[in-house]
């Protein structure tokens, strides 16, 4: 129970200790820095298997101070789901940077603002006190807006700027609403705001409070009106930051947030889950029809990240436990296989220097491994059978029939569609077809880049198995029970801190 | 002093008779944060100011003579770290940054357990070289004039 | 009453500034009028009546305060949006350096 802190003193005190003594010891860097995520990522394990013999959610307060005024560090299903998939990904994505970052010159500062990303997506989804999350929230934002920008070329630069300037408008959106919640139920903690919000009905001020956080929290987890960021955020950014960026960080602070608002906090309505479901199938249909005509790869697997976010968002609108199954399972496949097509995007980009599809061509007999990996990638996000893919969409297709929006059903089969085909635009323009003369010379990528890349192919693979009847009672069915169980979140957690 | 770096004869005498004054008023404002309204932050920005200002009446010389730009990040660093510390070691009192000195008669200077601690560890170390930090990031800025290009 | 709609009122015309200045400097300036609204907002909602300012005397009879909380949490959001504006500052100064000038009708290479 004392270790959950852990989990934000660890990557902080890494960030600080980083920049002050890494100053042209970039080994040092690289050891520490791989040393601290791996912790991070055991102790995320070594909380599943704790919260199962706990009554399943952990409570810690912090300071000792009890439920009012005080901060409480909440870890229910969905964090501990959030918090396992977070460590990892950025544990591979650690180990792909000690290769790729050789080309910047200031190493240790790409650790620091690193840290501080990975600290504050933690402190996110633990947390259980509302201004506690802005605080956090914030803290990541602003390593992010500083990472896009880390090779400070034009186009970087220009990336950034509608980057934060987008993102601190959304910022400040989501602090107008908490000052209006506070002001409304006078208190913080998110399990005192959702008994508050029970007694009374749905009136204005709750409905303008609502469309307040659907627009800060869908500015950063890229949903159709409020997308205009993500094309541009990605291309300019280095690769393990790209991978970082739509693998956990769009949904660590976008889709978590949301869902541990509407659900827990809030209650789902029925006219909330029928904005959910049609801003989903938006961003499936538009990011789909989008990424068909770039030649860019990473603007390419960018519009993707649109489409697939499309996909968790309309299994959450939902709402039924088929549907929640659904989208948290999408959630995790998609962390997997998108960070593995935008490492790829890197490795290739580290070896031929360009990222133009026209210029590419014919590299699977050059680079065997990352073409092994991508193929693996591009057959898991299709929905091909035995891949990880298959099970996540086959679920949230099914629950939407099952529901009886046919509609959205279509829509979402259209969207596997042209998922299938900007994949295949992206494969074969790549890795297929004909070795062009300025490509002779190009040799494999260094040996961290190929690990990490064979590490997520095979869990894409085996990816399946995290939804058998046994390994689901410990990873997704405690996520799902913390979704559907919504209101009745405030009695767990107040049941715990009154008791103690 | 050099009379052309910085600003006139003027501005220099009345910044040497007032950069103490800024100075006390702003550790005054740190030290009494557990008992007046203040603490870590508005006495940091106060104490960024009066370096703020030595830096802009005397040019940028002076300044980095004193102190070199690798020492104010390592310093800055530091603060951030002690702060750190203060809160972990706050698991003697059995929770993260639980207040686990002796709290003694309140309204004494010395009272309230871990607060003035921490406001020195921030105000002085940190915030105060993290707002000069950037002014001096901002101002050292090698600029080249961009070509027209059309 | 009117006191909170006049912050809603300066929080609109900060996001005006936002959405329609061309230049970078004025929509920094823009973002910044916006965060002093919602502080300014957040510490009027902390008002009770008759009350004094939250801090105790050794010597007086305190009946009633206002609320220090919304103190507490205008001073973290004061910290954060300084980090931000400090951060802006900083690439526009750079964007500066490369493209020439502070015009975002100018700044347009990513396209697509």
């Amino acid at each position: 129970m004392q270790f959950i802190p852990l989990l934000i003193i660890l990557p902080l005190g890494a960030a600080f200790f980083i920049s002050l003594a890494g100053k042209n010891k970039d080994t040092v860097c690289d050891i520490f820095s791989t040393v601290i995520t791996f912790s991070l990522f055991a102790l995320s394990l070594f909380f599943i298997f704790t919260a199962k013999t706990y009554p399943g959610t952990l409570v810690y307060k912090v300071g000792g101070g009890g439920l009012p005024g005080g901060i409480v560090l909440v870890l229910d299903g969905l964090s501990i789901f959030m918090l396992t998939i977070i460590n990892f990904i950025a544990f591979i994505i650690n180990i792909f940077s000690i290769n790729y970052m050789n080309r910047f010159s200031a190493k240790y500062k790409f650790y620091t603002l690193f840290m501080l990303m990975v600290g504050g997506m933690n402190g996110v989804v633990i947390t259980g006190d509302i201004f506690n999350l802005f605080v956090f929230y914030e803290v990541a934002s602003i390593a992010s807006y500083a990472l896009v920008a880390f090779g400070t070329e034009k186009e970087e630069l220009e990336a950034s700027l509608k980057y934060t300037i987008i993102g601190v408008v959304g910022s400040l959106c989501i602090l107008l609403a908490i000052a209006f919640l506070y002001a409304y139920t006078s208190s913080l903690n998110m399990a005192d705001i959702s008994l508050s919000l029970a007694q009374n009905n749905l009136n204005s001020v709750v409905i303008f409070i609502s469309v307040l956080f659907i627009a800060g929290f869908g500015i950063k987890s890229a949903i159709v009106p409020f997308h205009a960021w993500l094309p541009d955020a990605h291309p300019a950014a280095p690769a393990p930051i790209s991978a970082m960026l739509s693998g956990i960080f769009i949904k660590s602070l976008g889709i978590y947030t949301l869902c541990r608002i509407f659900y827990n906090v809030f209650g789902m309505s029925s006219g909330l889950s029928h904005l959910f479901m049609f801003l989903g199938a938006l961003s499936i249909i538009a990011g789909g029809l989008l990424a068909l005509g770039q030649s860019d790869i990473k603007r390419l697997l960018g519009y993707s990240s649109i489409s697939q976010v499309g996909y968790i968002i309309l299994g959450l609108g939902i709402g039924s436990p088929l549907a929640i199954t659904g989208a948290l399972f999408h959630l995790f496949n998609h962390s997997v296989f998108k960070s593995l097509l935008f490492l790829n995007a890197g490795a290739i980009e580290y070896a031929t220097g360009t990222r133009n599809l026209e210029q590419l061509g014919g590299l699977r007999t050059k680079m065997p491994v990352t073409s092994a990996s991508s193929l693996t990638a591009a057959m898991s996000i299709s929905g091909i059978p035995p891949f990880a893919g298959f099970f996540s969409k086959l679920l949230i297709i099914a629950a939407c029939i099952k529901s009886g929006y046919i509609g959205y059903g279509i829509l979402a089969i259209i969207g596997a569609i042209f998922t299938i085909s900007y994949l295949l635009k992206f494969q074969k323009y790549t890795f297929f077809g004909q070795l062009k003369e300025m490509n002779k010379n190009i040799r494999e990528v260094p040996i961290f880049m190929k690990f990490s890349m064979v590490t997520l192919s095979l869990i894409c693979i085996f990816g399946a198995l995290a939804i058998m009847p046994k390994a689901a009672g410990y990873f997704l069915k405690p996520a799902q029970e913390s979704l559907t169980r919504t209101i009745k979140y405030a009695d767990l957690t107040t049941q715990v801190l009154y008791e103690k | 002093m050099n009379q052309n770096n910085g600003m006139s004869l003027i501005i220099k005498t009345i910044t040497r008779l007032l950069i103490g004054f800024i100075l006390l008023y702003g550790i005054y404002i740190v030290l009494h944060g557990h008992i007046s309204p203040g603490g870590g932050f508005a006495g940091g920005f106060i104490i960024a100011l009066s370096y703020i200002l030595f830096m802009l009446a005397f040019g940028k010389e002076e300044i980095l003579k004193r102190v070199p730009e690798g020492m104010i990040s390592f310093l800055e660093s530091l603060g951030a770290l002690m702060f750190l510390a203060i809160a972990v070691l706050g698991f003697f009192g059995g929770y993260f940054f639980s207040n686990w000195l002796p709290k003694g008669i309140p309204f004494k200077l010395l009272s309230a357990g871990t607060i003035p601690v921490s406001n020195v560890a921030l105000a002085l170390l940190e915030v105060s070289l993290g707002l000069f930090g950037i002014f001096l990031v901002l101002v050292l800025l090698k600029f080249t004039p961009p070509k027209k290009e059309k | 009453m009117l006191t909170y709609f006049l912050c809603l009122i300066l929080f609109c015309v900060g996001l005006y500034a936002v959405l329609r200045k061309r230049n970078i400097i004025k929509m920094i300036i823009g973002i910044v009028i916006c965060e002093y609204a919602i502080n300014l907002f957040l510490i009027l909602f902390g008002y009770r009546m008759n009350g004094r300012s939250p801090l105790y005397s050794p010597n007086q009879e305190i009946t009633s305060m206002v609320d220090p909380l919304p103190q507490a949490l205008a001073m973290t959001a004061i910290v954060i949006s300084l980090a931000t504006t400090a951060l802006l500052v900083g690439i526009a100064l750079r964007i500066y350096e490369k493209y020439g000038t502070f015009d975002i009708t100018k700044i347009n290479k990513l396209k697509g």
